[in-house]
């Protein structure tokens, strides 16, 4: 008696999923909900279900001339690198999703990327900015920018805006984000303007208080623009002491300055200054400014880059999931199309900026940065999109 | 290049008032009881910590009443900061050192014990207020002065001056007045002195004020200069003013005026025309030559050791 239910309800799912596949796309969520850092997993999991009930409100997904539902697995990575393994292979194998969206975490994404790449599945790492991550594994995409690309970016914004012949830059030799940036910066500079044209470079160790050296030599150089790409910590000293030095151009700084109590530290003296990013939430406008508003509305806070990001990564793939075509049903095959098909992607319009990968080597998007200006009331607000 | 070469003097002596500012406190109380004072730094550090409560408060932003103007904040917190550091300083000697020194212990031991009172303070810090960082109240708007393409502010002459002030009347205290005179007593002969009827704990309890009280005033004018204060801020400034005491001769006022500001000097140069990455080395060889060339350091006196 007991058997025959067993076999009767394995011939119902048995019949049931092939129906079920085929007519909803199932996109795996590999997010931290508990652990370390759930605040990440749970901005995640917030867009991931805005953006899941948008698309399903509305219909479904086209894909050639078939409309399907979404579905979305969230699978809890721990925080663990781990964890994160397992949420991948039972992702993959088990739940038979065609692409998963994260690990958020570089510490957690560099693993979940091997295993993915091996299984032949598309992943989207929307915040990792480790190189590791994608490097030589053609199934694995990220969603935001290296920290290599904003040297350029800011050296761009530099020249463009500023009119910037001259450039000066202050760094912590010691430490190995704000020297990479600087090096790039310094390259892509002089690139623009010529050798020479950084006429200043100068460095100082961590925990270094005082760079009234430094910035006298700055001062005196004739730079029309510094450099800064250093944390939140130590920005409201170089900005205060490049003021009493008589250093009165514009100071231009790195995503490090959005993350900690910058403003509570900095009070006025950071005022109308710039600096490169991924993505503002004040002054946003357009698609931006509709994402806000609708997350703000739904979970009654502001929402993070992780959100956004994880947005425009879920976005991205369903978009070039539409764009490969009709599914034939089958996972391997259609897997394949998916990735081709994110590859091969020629300008997704997000919400963090326009991305596109590029047609050899890593899967680096291609990505405009945003340029945020602190404004009078010391809101990081959005001033521009520089692209590469 | 001139100006830049008389920007970087003035820059010097603001960095290299600081370090004078600590290093008396060490040579102050090593004059005095033969004792490295390594909790010295981070006496600094809760000096920086009290001067910013006691000028949120006057500022009012406890919202017990209405704050004052800024410089009439100024004008109180530097007194009370003094004050309430010196108290610190005084509680440290009181449970730290002097039960250990009535046990008559070897001095290594004392030199351990703050060693480790240093450690509790900053900790104790980290513990009770947390590693987040504060940011320093503005108490007078910072003013640029421009003389000859050379920028001075309002405050790096302030500072300056509070350094030379405070050296003027440290040696003024040490040496013409009686207390003065008890504290240099105490310094050549510890167990003769109360015999001659010095109350010597009083004039050891005197000695940790000035100390920690200076160390107070050095922790305000810092977190005026720079106004990011965290616990950690005090361990190596303090450490390089130890130095600076060592190099002027320490024990001797003048000296460690004079050390603090040369390793300032020396810093800010070695800065203005290396990679920064040679600062400490190029500025710590100096400082080993000269005390390979006098071991007693600038304004040192040798003095045969005791038995």
């Amino acid at each position: 008696m007991k058997r025959s239910w067993l076999i009767a309800l394995f011939c119902v799912l048995g019949l049931a999923s092939p129906v079920r596949a085929a007519d909803t796309v199932k996109l795996g969520f590999n997010i931290p909900l508990t652990g370390d850092i759930p605040d990440v997993g749970e901005s995640s999991k917030n867009a991931a279900e805005m953006l899941k009930k948008k698309i399903n409100d509305a219909g479904g997904l086209k894909v050639g001339d078939k409309t399907y539902k979404v579905e979305f697995v969230y699978e809890d990575n721990e925080s663990k690198a781990e964890s994160a393994l397992s949420a991948t292979r039972k992702l993959i194998t088990q739940d038979g999703v065609i692409g998963m969206v994260g690990p958020q975490s570089s510490k957690q994404a560099v693993p979940a990327a091997e295993a993915a790449n091996e299984l032949k599945t598309p992943m989207m790492a929307p915040w990792s900015t480790n190189p590791n991550t994608t490097k030589a594994r053609p199934y694995v995409f990220r969603g935001c920018f290296l920290d290599t690309f904003q040297g350029p970016t800011a050296a761009k914004f530099a020249s463009e805006e500023f009119k910037a012949k001259k450039a000066a830059v202050l760094y912590d030799i010691a430490s190995d984000y704000p020297k990479g940036l600087a090096e790039d910066f310094k390259a892509a500079f002089e690139k623009i303007n010529g050798p020479g044209s950084v006429v200043a470079f100068e460095t100082f160790t961590t925990k270094d208080v005082d760079f009234s050296a430094q910035l006298t030599n700055i001062a005196k150089s004739g730079a029309e623009v510094l450099f800064v790409p250093q944390y939140y910590n130590e920005v409201p000293l170089i900005v205060q002491q490049a003021k009493s030095l008589g250093f009165n151009k514009p100071v231009l700084g790195s995503d490090s300055w959005g993350s900690g109590d910058l403003m509570g530290l900095c009070g006025d003296n950071c005022k109308g200054f710039f600096f490169v990013t991924h993505y503002a939430a004040a002054g946003a406008q357009g698609k931006t400014k509709e994402f806000i508003d609708e997350y703000t509305k739904l979970y009654k806070k502001t929402p993070d880059d992780v959100a956004a990001l994880t947005w425009d990564g879920a976005n991205l793939m369903l978009a070039a999931l539409q764009s490969a075509g009709p599914l034939s049903g089958d996972l391997a095959k259609d897997r394949e199309a998916l990735m081709k098909a994110m590859a091969g992607i020629k300008k997704f319009e997000g919400i963090t900026g326009n991305m596109s990968y590029p047609a050899t080597g890593d899967h680096d998007p291609i990505k405009c940065a945003v340029v945020v200006k602190i404004d009078d009331a010391g809101k990081f607000a959005f001033y521009k999109s520089v692209c590469p | 290049m001139l100006q830049s070469f008389l920007q970087n003097i003035l820059n010097a002596l603001q960095w290299g008032s600081f370090y004078s500012l600590i290093a008396l406190g060490y040579c102050l109380v090593y004059g005095v009881l033969l004792l490295i004072n390594f909790a010295h730094g981070d006496i600094f550090m809760v000096g920086a910590y009290i001067a910013f409560y006691c000028c949120m408060f006057l500022l009012g932003k406890f919202g017990v009443f209405a704050g004052l103007p800024g410089w009439m904040v100024l004008a109180v917190a530097i007194p009370l900061t003094m004050i309430l550091t010196a108290v610190v300083g005084v509680t440290l000697e009181r449970i730290a050192y002097r039960p250990l020194r009535r046990k008559g212990v070897n001095r290594l031991y004392v030199v351990i014990t703050a060693l480790m009172c240093g450690l509790i303070l900053e900790n104790g810090n980290l513990a009770l207020l947390g590693a987040s960082r504060k940011s320093f109240p503005t108490l007078v708007p910072i003013k640029v002065f421009e003389v000859f393409g050379v920028t001075v502010t309002n405050i790096k002459l302030m500072v300056i001056g509070v350094a030379i002030l405070s050296f003027l009347l440290l040696h003024f205290i040490v040496t013409r007045t009686k207390i003065g005179m008890a504290m240099r007593a105490i310094s050549y002969d510890r167990f003769a002195v109360p015999l001659m009827g010095i109350p010597a704990d009083t004039v050891i309890v005197f000695t940790f004020v000035l100390g920690s009280g200076f160390a107070g005033l050095a922790g305000l004018f810092f977190a005026m200069t720079y106004p990011v204060i965290d616990p950690y801020m005090g361990a190596l400034i303090g450490w390089k003013a130890f130095i600076a005491a060592v190099v002027g001769g320490i024990g001797s006022i003048a000296g460690a005026f004079a050390g603090g500001f040369l390793l300032g000097f020396v810093e800010i140069m070695v800065v203005a025309f290396f990679p920064s990455t040679y600062r400490d080395l190029i500025a710590f060889s100096i400082l080993l030559l000269i005390l390979s060339i006098r071991p007693t350091g600038l304004f040192g006196v040798a003095r045969r050791t005791k038995i």
